[in-house]
């Protein structure tokens, strides 16, 4: 190293130095700590036993901690995508000069301002069984395919059936896509013009210059989306908390349908004290979320484009 | 895609589209606001009553009175905000000049950790950091809210670094001949220029602040120091979801601060949220 190279480390980690803290409190000891009382029977109010792998034995047969991985899982599984290619879609229209054109966008980003608990408030009461308003929009399609195809199709009990109330939750999740559409909204707006002129030239219609120019044009947003819309999704815990009335009693909602990994996870770290055991799984979920991210980067690496690169 | 290629049907098809999603987009709102203002029974009245047959002002400040301490909460959520907007600007400033501006081996390595912290969820490392603030005794307070803006934040120092890169090393190299300080380059040339992007910063975190739930919830213990958010979700739970006019009432009043602030910020807010999603 030369002289001028260890001032300029000097500097840089001095400026750093707030960040490095952050890191070594925030990240790196939590993470060792979660790996270190993983292995610990710890109650916070008593210091830790060590009691071996115990903890991730009895995860193998905790049919909570499956209910909840798979909840989870089927959650992001379902909203991720669906949100990422709904804001694409809804870019793509407004993308068009639309007349009116920022009152759309305005009018799909504000809905992704409204904090959580407020989300899990306003949602609790649209998918309210009897009187919600999502029931009262849908009721009336359903009553005419009973009375036209013989069917009989009857308004879902959104928070108490539980096949229905993950799928509220992603109803409600929609609601909040406006952030990734703004995402999509600047990357549409990076693809040259030239790009589908040369298309129309060769007589490419509004669906191939779609496939052909615009989708690869915003495949990088695409992943940047999917990406943190997974990590957001792994996360959920405000909304069906709010939506369930806390999550207690049993753990999860009807027939554990609404207890996700961060849920479960909180339940036993704050209202059971087994920190020891809440650590192994946090750690094995988050192995679950960083292997997922990683695949979904290798996966998308010969699917996306990057324009100059 | 500019519009003139659409024929008549491309057209009708494209506004048709628009306007049932942006209905179905403001109509939670609008049933918030309509049930906010409505007499108890009308709340569940069926077929749904869209207008009140009387604006009842009045579930606003029963809804404060019976949420408990609103306007300390609301005082507390604002003091927690603002401590971690002026946190956050400093500490991730000084980081982002940190990564950018100065030229040191190994500094985008560290720079990719940096950025590699923000796929660790909060549950995972939850446990940990209460035991943490417990060691400090800082459970119940403030602090463990706030403190960990002043540390530096992943998304922050993202958002910063990128701005910091594309002013001109010219513009700084003078100042360096002439034997300023890098601290005075820092405070007297980078952040003046930068305003934009700080402001950028300030807004996602004060947004972030207001609307945390989790943190709060885990960390904060006494009622007096509840946030809104905390004590929106006690209010709902204590009352078991029946009077949905003051639920709706209350939660109009924690939503309008955030949308008044986006309807003022609009362009700079949407630009922040665009150069997150810039490639790179």
């Amino acid at each position: 190293m030369t002289r001028t190279d260890k001032l300029n480390t000097a500097k840089g980690l001095l400026f750093i130095s707030p960040w490095i803290l952050g890191f070594l409190a925030f990240a790196l000891y939590p993470l060792l700590a979660t790996l270190y009382f993983s292995f610990m029977d710890y109650s916070v109010l008593a210091p830790p036993v060590p009691i071996g792998a115990e903890n991730y034995a009895e995860l193998a047969n905790d049919t909570n901690f499956m209910k909840a991985v798979f909840n989870t899982v089927f959650f992001a599984a379902i909203s991720v995508p669906l949100n990422t290619a709904l804001a694409c879609f809804l870019a793509v229209l407004l993308n068009f000069n639309v007349l009116g054109k920022s009152f759309f966008r305005t009018a799909f980003f504000l809905p992704s301002l409204v904090p959580m608990v407020c989300l899990g408030v306003i949602w609790r009461w649209l998918l309210n069984g009897e009187v919600g308003l999502v029931n009262q929009a849908i009721g009336p399609f359903a009553d005419f395919a009973n009375a036209v195809l013989g069917t009989t199709f009857d308004t879902p009990a959104w928070l108490e059936d539980p096949a229905f109330t993950k799928l509220g939750l992603v109803v409600a999740s929609v609601w909040g896509l406006g952030h990734a559409m703004v995402i999509f909204l600047a990357g549409l707006q990076e693809a040259p013009v030239e790009l589908y002129e040369a298309a129309e030239l060769d007589g490419a219609g509004f669906w191939s210059k779609l496939r052909h120019v615009t989708l690869p044009m915003v495949s990088p947003y695409i992943l940047f989306n999917m990406i943190m819309g997974f990590i957001a999704a792994f996360q959920v815990f405000a909304v069906p908390f709010v939506m369930m009335d806390g999550v207690n009693e049993p753990p999860g909602g009807p027939g554990g349908s609404m207890l996700f990994a961060a849920t479960y996870i909180y339940l036993k770290a704050f209202q059971d004290w087994e920190m020891g055991y809440a650590c192994a799984m946090a750690l094995i979920f988050f192995l679950l979320v960083v292997s997922l991210t990683i695949t979904l980067m290798k996966l998308s690496e010969r699917r996306v484009y990057y324009a100059g690169k | 895609m500019p519009t003139h290629q659409l024929n008549l049907f491309g057209k009708i098809l494209l506004y048709t589209l628009l306007v049932l999603f942006a209905i179905q987009f403001a109509a939670p709102f609008a049933w918030m606001i309509s049930t906010a203002f409505k007499p108890l029974e009308e709340t569940m009245a069926l077929p749904p009553v869209w207008i009140p047959s009387e604006w009842k002002w009045e579930n606003f400040t029963q809804a404060i009175d019976s949420m408990g301490n609103f306007w300390r909460y609301a005082g507390n959520t604002l003091y927690v905000a603002l401590l971690s907007v002026i946190g956050s600007v400093l500490s991730s400033s000084l980081a982002a000049y940190g990564f950018s501006r100065i030229d040191w081996p190994g500094r985008d390595k560290v720079f990719y950790l940096c950025i590699a912290t923000m796929m660790i969820p909060f549950p995972v490392i939850m446990v940990p950091t209460y035991t943490l603030f417990r060691e400090l005794d800082w459970i119940g307070t403030f602090k463990t809210l706030y403190v960990p803006f002043f540390l530096g934040n992943a998304f922050n120092i993202f958002l910063l670094r990128q701005f910091f890169l594309g002013i001109p090393k010219s513009i700084t190299e003078a100042a360096r001949i002439d034997g300023c300080s890098e601290l005075r380059i820092f405070w007297q040339i980078i952040l003046p220029l930068s305003k934009s992007a700080l402001l950028v910063i300030a807004l996602f975190t004060f947004m972030h602040s207001w609307n945390d739930f989790f943190a709060p919830f885990i960390f904060i213990n006494d009622q007096e120091n509840y946030t809104l958010a905390l004590g929106l979700q006690a209010f709902q739970s204590r009352q078991g979801g029946t009077e949905w006019h003051y639920l709706m009432a209350a939660s109009t009043l924690i939503i309008l601060p955030l949308i008044v602030l986006f309807f003022f910020t609009q362009k700079t807010f949407i630009q922040g949220i665009t150069a997150t999603g810039a490639k790179g």
